[in-house]
């Protein structure tokens, strides 16, 4: 019995480790002062992927992620452990996308790639919080969801359904799933399994289409050219908007009816502090003054 | 995020050595691997990506899990019930880590499903791992066992035991007894040939395993009935899955709690011969010894690293009279010298690994073909080195780490005296290194024929020879002049004949020798990289020159006549 499993994963910037150059005067992110990183609970989802591999033989876990060219850098981060292949959505297209227009370019490619017997990506991303993604994938496709999970802790074959630990709010809850399904994996779940020495060496050069051109051009020269031929798995998939037939009117900013009115920067400071009851008076008056500053709303 | 191996440029510099050329070349037989296996290196700057990339992984796990366990493995230690050994949970989640890494059967050839690297890059591994937690380094590098089944097994024990070690399987090597620490020729575990069952079997005691309750265990045992040297003992492989041998106890110890140490209880216990009959001691135990004795150096260096990385946090933050104590002269000098002790013996360290690659390598060669007479020569040349080398980097590196370990807690003050601090923990954890494997003493015997016969004096004399960069030239000169104090205090030695007089010699002729050696290598280093080490160079020069001045000072002013105030 084999599995086809999908992760979903994103390239995030690495916000826990926010200095003082993070934002810009602007307030977007100064990418440049913050290093890219594999969306921490995504690599939480990826171990629960992976455990049901070691379960499974003959599983494939296929890593699928959306972003600029550099994020083929998922891709390879999930063949160290132990991911079987993967594909960088990517597209000018897909650019300014929330999560709406996020889920729909995932669900699409999905459609093309899939099917896949579990879908598992972490619970939200660094960056965005939002928790919406997952979910969003799920109902696009049709497919019934388990959010916040802890642990996958059984499948059954015959039956075709999952029987899945997620942590809610005040405690533990312990369901079953059939599948096809999508499954979201919070933080707190088990950490991912190092990248593997093997693993390591033989996927290091592995690059996607961008990252080989920006390599060449300029006529610059692609070490050890010959390997992509006689290694075809050194060659990372891209698909683009065309590729997944996706309607453009969906993708990107044009799909996103998140507009962002303004972005401030607000320092917090710790030194004003004041005292307020627990009276509706008070909770109003903050409310009121913490929507006029525009911390909330 | 925190990352041993990245962090660690002092470190990183000696994957770079120009001698990796060499190595590499040979441990990949020319790259022939490169087109049968799908992570074999391409060539040498592929091989070195690759150490370097592998590297980076266990510098993550030793970071992130390793580190992180080492308190909780401190205090929970292992257990024995049963007569099975069970882990503190940190440390088997600290070996789950590293099998998930591959990281085991790290130098064995890829047929057997190792990763074929060199001794040099294993033993970084293994300073990594020893930077986070020297206990669970034990646990760990255990597995470099495996190299003397490599050598001295038959093809059946190969296949047989390799895959395993490689696929995660721990080893342990059973070698002391309650009567036999250091003068292993004393064993007495018996060793008799079941003619019914057409097999070995083991009857008797061991003391002071370290992981006794491993899978896959090299036992020394005594074959050859109404013996009573070394000449009577035999090497046997057991695998714990034929059962017979039980874990009586295990020690309660001063540190490395994380590292079972275990007596071990041999019923009737089926084993197999590893190699030839009666050179068990005298040939294959002096390999075993030789690889551990690396380790226990790069365990010294791990220990230092951690403590000075301890100490320089700990002086930055801590203020008194106004300042961080780290401004107050006091404080650096106690912290530069640590520094220095650490470059210095590293220098020393990845030396020795490599003089000890090449002629394993040779070695390994020669079990398939003819070597050349160059090759023949290379050979015997690296092979002498590394024996000169292997007992002056664990005596020096283990010394090292018990001085950086109590210089650490010294930075700390009061605090370091406290248990919540991590620095009594390495304190605790360093005391070993200088007593196992073979004690510093032990370790002076090895080394002071190639005091005397002018081995060291003569890779001085070359590393003087060489060229070095401006900056470098006084302290070069320097080292030359504790080089000649060196030849002449040895000199003087020769003019007695009186062995105890020799044997209480020895020891500061052996730091005479050693301080000088790593003095050198440290200021040849600091020459290809001023900016990591040539402040470390004249720091470490100062030392080893007051450490030269004051050893042989001592011999100078000491007659054959006070042997008598010494002896008791």
């Amino acid at each position: 019995m084999s599995l086809k499993i999908a992760v979903l994963a994103k390239q995030v910037p690495d916000t826990r480790n926010v200095g003082k150059d993070a934002m810009k005067e602007d307030g977007t992110i100064n990418r440049a002062a913050l290093p890219a990183i594999f969306n921490p609970e995504d690599l939480n989802a990826l171990e629960q992927a992976l455990r049901l591999k070691d379960q499974f033989p003959g599983t494939t876990v296929t890593m699928l992620t959306m972003g600029p060219g550099r994020a083929a850098e998922i891709i390879r981060e999930g063949l160290y452990r132990g991911a079987d292949e993967g594909y960088l959505l990517t597209d000018r297209a897909f650019a300014g996308a929330d999560t709406l227009a996020t889920s729909y370019a995932i669900a699409t490619a999905i459609r093309k790639i899939g099917p896949f017997d579990l879908i598992i990506g972490g619970r939200q991303a660094i960056d965005g919080d939002t928790a919406q993604v997952g979910p969003q994938v799920a109902e696009k496709l049709g497919l019934p969801q388990v959010t916040y999970a802890e642990e996958i802790l059984n499948l059954d074959e015959n039956a075709r359904k999952v029987t899945i630990e997620r942590h809610i709010d005040g405690g533990v809850e312990t369901v079953e799933a059939p599948y096809p399904l999508v499954v979201t994996v919070n933080g707190s779940a088990a950490p991912c399994r190092p990248r593997n020495a093997k693993l390591v060496q033989k996927y290091k050069r592995a690059l996607g289409v961008q990252e080989k051109a920006a390599i060449t051009k300029d006529g610059g020269v692609l070490p050890y050219a010959d390997l992509y031929e006689t290694r075809p798995y050194l060659n990372l998939k891209e698909l683009s908007a065309a590729d997944v037939d996706a309607d453009f009117s969906q993708c990107g900013l044009a799909g996103s009816p998140t507009k962002v009115k303004a972005v401030i920067s607000i320092s917090f400071q710790t030194k004003d502090s004041k005292r307020m009851t627990g009276s509706d008076n008070d909770v109003e008056g903050l409310v009121v003054e913490l929507l006029s500053n525009h911390t909330i709303g | 995020m925190a990352n041993f191996y990245t962090d660690n440029n002092e470190l990183r510099f000696h994957l770079r050595n120009p001698l990796m050329e060499r190595i590499c070349f040979l441990k990949e037989r020319g790259y022939a691997d490169k087109d049968k296996f799908d992570y074999a290196p391409q060539d040498y700057e592929d091989a070195l990506d690759s150490y370097d990339k592998i590297l980076e992984v266990v510098g993550q796990i030793a970071a992130d899990v390793i580190d992180a366990n080492a308190e909780s493995v401190d205090i929970e230690e292992a257990h024995c019930e049963n007569g099975r050994v069970t882990y503190a949970k940190g440390t088997q989640e600290n070996l789950d880590a590293m099998i998930k890494a591959g990281m085991n059967g790290v130098t064995m050839p890829r047929c057997y499903g190792g990763l074929n690297m060199p001794v040099t890059a294993y033993t970084m591994a293994s300073e990594l791992v020893s930077t986070a937690d020297a206990g669970f380094d034990n646990v760990w590098s255990l597995q470099d066992c495996v190299e003397t089944l490599y050598a001295f097994g038959n093809d059946e024990q190969r296949k047989k035991y390799i895959p395993r070690v490689c696929a995660g399987e721990t080893m342990s090597m059973d070698l002391t007894e309650p009567d036999a620490g250091s003068d292993l020729q004393r064993v007495q575990l018996k060793a008799t040939f079941d003619e019914a069952n057409n097999c070995w079997r083991l009857n008797g005691v061991k003391r002071f395993i370290t992981n006794g309750d491993a899978d896959i265990h090299l036992v020394l045992a005594r074959s050859e009935e109404g013996s009573n040297d070394g000449r009577g003992l035999s090497m046997f492989i057991y695998d714990k899955r034929d059962g017979g041998v039980d874990v009586r106890r295990i020690e309660n110890k001063l540190g490395i709690h994380g590292s079972p140490t275990c007596e071990l209880v041999y019923r009737n216990a089926k084993c197999e011969l590893c190699g030839e009959r009666r050179l068990g001691l005298i040939k294959y135990v002096m390999s075993l010894m030789n690889g551990a004795r690396l380790g226990i150096g790069a365990q010294g260096i791990g220990l230092s690293q951690k403590a000075y990385d301890e100490a320089l946090a700990y002086a930055k933050d801590r203020k008194q009279f106004g300042k961080a104590i780290i401004d107050m002269p006091p404080v650096y000098d106690l912290l530069a010298t640590m520094k220095a002790k650490i470059d210095a013996g590293r220098s020393l360290l990845y030396q020795t690994a490599r003089y000890v690659d090449i002629y394993k390598a040779l070695d390994d060669i020669a079990m398939t073909r003819a070597l050349t007479p160059e090759e023949r020569k290379e050979q015997k040349t690296y092979s002498r080195l590394a024996d000169a080398f292997t007992p002056l980097s664990k005596g020096m590196n283990s010394e090292y780490a018990n001085q950086n370990t109590y210089d650490c807690i010294q930075v700390h003050g009061g605090s370091g005296f406290m248990m919540e601090y991590a620095c009594q923990r390495l304190y605790r954890d360093a005391r070993i290194t200088s007593i196992y494997e073979g004690t510093t003493q032990l370790q002076v015997v090895a080394a002071i024929r190639y005091v005397t016969n002018g081995t060291y004096t003569n890779i001085l004399r070359d590393l003087a020879a060489g060229d070095v960069i401006d900056e470098m030239k006084p302290l070069m000169a320097r080292v030359s002049k504790m080089t000649d104090r060196l030849e002449s205090v040895v000199n003087l030695t020769k003019e007695n004949q009186d062995p105890e007089y020799h044997d209480l010699m020895a020891r500061h002729l052996y730091e005479i020798a050693a301080v000088t050696v790593m003095a050198g290598l440290l200021v040849k280093d600091a020459s290809s990289a001023p900016e990591l080490f040539s402040s470390s160079a004249r720091v470490y020069v100062n030392l080893a020159e007051a450490e030269v001045a004051k050893h042989a000072s001592f011999v100078e002013n000491f007659s054959v006549d006070q042997v008598a105030d010494y002896r008791k």
